[in-house]
């Protein structure tokens, strides 16, 4: 109980995002007036974070609160009306598409409904050997695209996916198939961030677990920063290293899993633990 | 145990759905190939007139002529061999216009609802402006300008249909975009352009493929209103609308004039919307 806690702060651990003063805001089209452009709705309100490099870390709160929008402008799918948000010390807030492609194998992104992010009219080898034609240099001979696709059996197989699946359409494979072939095409590539962005929310409780586990070992071999936003906080205990609490566009807690599990700052967060149950989950699922 | 009900599935409705493939396909093979081979096919040149002959009932009446399978007209033209050689105008103005206005349209449907914004604006505001026009109307001017003949014929489909296609697959495609797959392609490098066209495209193709097959049999109809109203080709060459439109003033003592052009044209328009309808489930990976 004594054990000195890690303090973020005075961690020499580089941050490999470092966000500063982020604000996004949304038109409102609802109550947009006739001739004027609609009002904007502030969904992130000057969020300061950092990403420590090879840690997982959590982003939860209630829905609406802004998680996926951070987690969007982290991979750069949004574009932020102020703030920095520094990768690897440069600044990414603003650069555009073209700038960003060659910055975009380092982060990838995990989605929340792999039907949805995954090519119905695609074979899964193609879904995984895409990105990966997209960033070789020898994208000519044909002997290229044969090392394509067997860099994408390999990424499969790296996921516990036989290289069959290979042949297969997303709809001819179980839920928590078609997710790990999400996270095959996410680590594919090698890239140092990874955003999981409610990637096990659709599936069944074992599935779930598999998934997690999965994600935990790769993180660890691959030595990948990963922001993983969920609901739920078991979840989050068990496979982060840090916890973000957003609420409404702003940061209530920031810090050490245990720190703020033990000691909540807000009386939010504190509510966020109490409504939530906490099933006390088997530590073997994530080993 | 997923595997097994997926391969098995299908097998019991798969029937049905073939035969809606494989007739309306032999049907247009049928025409395709009484299109390529007409001279060698047709027993009679479809121009020539005899006034001996003329009005002869079809093979199954009494009164014929042996040779005259259909009969003939009123100017003593064969009947078969008019239709025979009509599958050629009908299948070329299909096949050219058809394709044309599929090109044309999908292309602005695909750049208005992927791309949004001015492009969707422009394009959008552009269909409704066309939209406005009675097509009939529309398509009688263009003639009248261009002049009749089969190029003005084809232009004037294309410029009436493209509308279709590009309300269609702009819907289509909006809703494409929205799905994670192609903000996944974002993540993994794609240029937009490259998003529509390997990823939205396929996804959207079925319904084009339905749209074309469904247009060809416009385009054979739009073809024989021109001829039936004498601005489609010049009255020398025998396409299944002017047999319609001279059938019509015979009917009451030589109605097969007017049927048997008239059942060959209705069989093309089902038999292309049906392939189309059959091919967008056949090209479904979901539903096969
Ligand atoms: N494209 C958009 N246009 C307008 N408003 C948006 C858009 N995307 C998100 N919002 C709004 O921004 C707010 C934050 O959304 P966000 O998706 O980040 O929430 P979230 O925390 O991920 O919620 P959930 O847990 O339900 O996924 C919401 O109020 C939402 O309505
Ligand atoms: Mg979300």
């Amino acid at each position: 109980m004594a054990a000195p806690l890690i303090c973020p702060q005075t961690a020499p651990a580089p941050a490999l995002f470092s966000v500063r003063g982020l604000r996004l805001s949304f038109p409102d089209t609802a109550h947009k007036p006739l001739f004027a452009p609609a009002p904007r709705i502030e969904v992130l309100k000057g969020l300061d974070l950092d990403l420590p490099r090879g840690q997982i870390t959590g982003i939860v709160g209630e829905s609406g609160s802004g998680k996926s929008t951070l987690g969007r402008v982290l991979v750069r799918l949004l574009r932020p009306d102020a703030g920095q948000v520094l990768l690897n010390g440069q600044d990414i807030a603003t650069l555009d598409e073209a700038a960003l492609r060659p910055l975009r194998r380092n982060l990838q992104m995990i989605f929340q409904d792999p039907m949805s992010s995954l090519n119905p009219r695609h074979k899964i080898w193609r879904i995984v050997a895409a990105p990966l034609a997209r960033y070789a240099n020898d994208t000519s001979t044909r002997n290229a695209s044969a090392a394509r696709r067997d860099q994408a059996l390999r990424a499969l197989e790296r996921v516990g996916l036989d290289p069959s699946f290979g042949e297969r359409y997303p709809h001819e494979l179980s839920g928590g198939q078609r997710q790990r072939v999400g996270i095959a095409r996410a680590i594919a590539l090698e890239p140092e961030f990874i955003l999981a962005d409610e990637i096990v929310s659709g599936l069944d409780v074992s599935s779930q677990a598999q998934v997690l586990s999965l994600l935990k070992s790769l993180a660890q071999e691959m030595n990948l920063t990963i922001a993983f936003i969920s609901h739920d906080l078991s979840v989050i205990r068990h496979l982060c290293d840090n916890v973000i609490v957003l609420n409404r566009g702003e940061i209530l807690e920031n810090g050490p899993v245990e720190q703020v599990f033990a000691a909540p700052q807000s009386d939010i967060t504190r509510l966020l633990l109490d409504a939530i149950p906490l099933p006390e989950l088997d530590d073997k699922w994530f080993d | 145990m997923a595997d097994v009900s997926l391969q098995t599935t299908p097998r019991v409705r798969s029937g049905r759905r073939n035969l809606r493939l494989w007739l309306p396909l032999a049907w247009i093979t049928t025409l395709g190939l009484a299109a390529l081979f007409a001279p060698l096919i047709a027993p009679h040149d479809p121009l020539y007139q005899d006034l001996f002959l003329e009005r002869l009932p079809p093979f199954f009446m009494s009164g014929t002529e042996p040779g005259y399978w259909l009969g003939t007209d009123s100017l003593g033209r064969d009947v078969l061999s008019r239709v025979i050689y009509g599958t050629r105008i009908a299948l070329c103005v299909s096949l050219i216009a058809a394709t044309a206005t599929c090109l044309v349209g999908s292309t602005l449907g695909l750049l208005a609802g992927y791309f949004g914004g001015w492009w969707d604006r422009v394009i959008s505001r552009l269909i409704e402006i066309w939209m406005a026009f009675p097509p009939v109307l529309f398509a009688v001017l263009l003639v009248a300008v261009m002049g009749t003949g089969l190029t003005s014929v084809i232009v004037a489909i294309a410029l009436i249909d493209w509308t279709r296609f590009a309300r269609v697959i702009r819907a289509e495609t909006m809703v494409q975009a929205q799905m994670d797959y192609v903000d996944s392609a974002q993540i993994g490098g794609a240029r937009r352009l490259t998003t529509l066209v390997s990823e939205i495209l396929p996804n959207v193709l079925p319904s084009i493929v339905a749209l074309l097959m469904l247009e060809m049999g416009i385009a054979v109809i739009v073809e024989a209103i021109l001829s039936f109203v004498n601005l489609s080709l010049s009255s020398d060459v025998a396409t299944w609308g002017s047999m319609i439109a001279e059938g019509r003033n015979a009917i009451h003592f030589a109605w097969w004039v007017l049927l048997f052009p008239l059942i060959a044209l209705f069989l093309t328009v089902l038999s292309f919307s049906q392939l189309g309808e059959g091919l967008k489930q056949r090209f479904d990976p979901v539903l096969q």
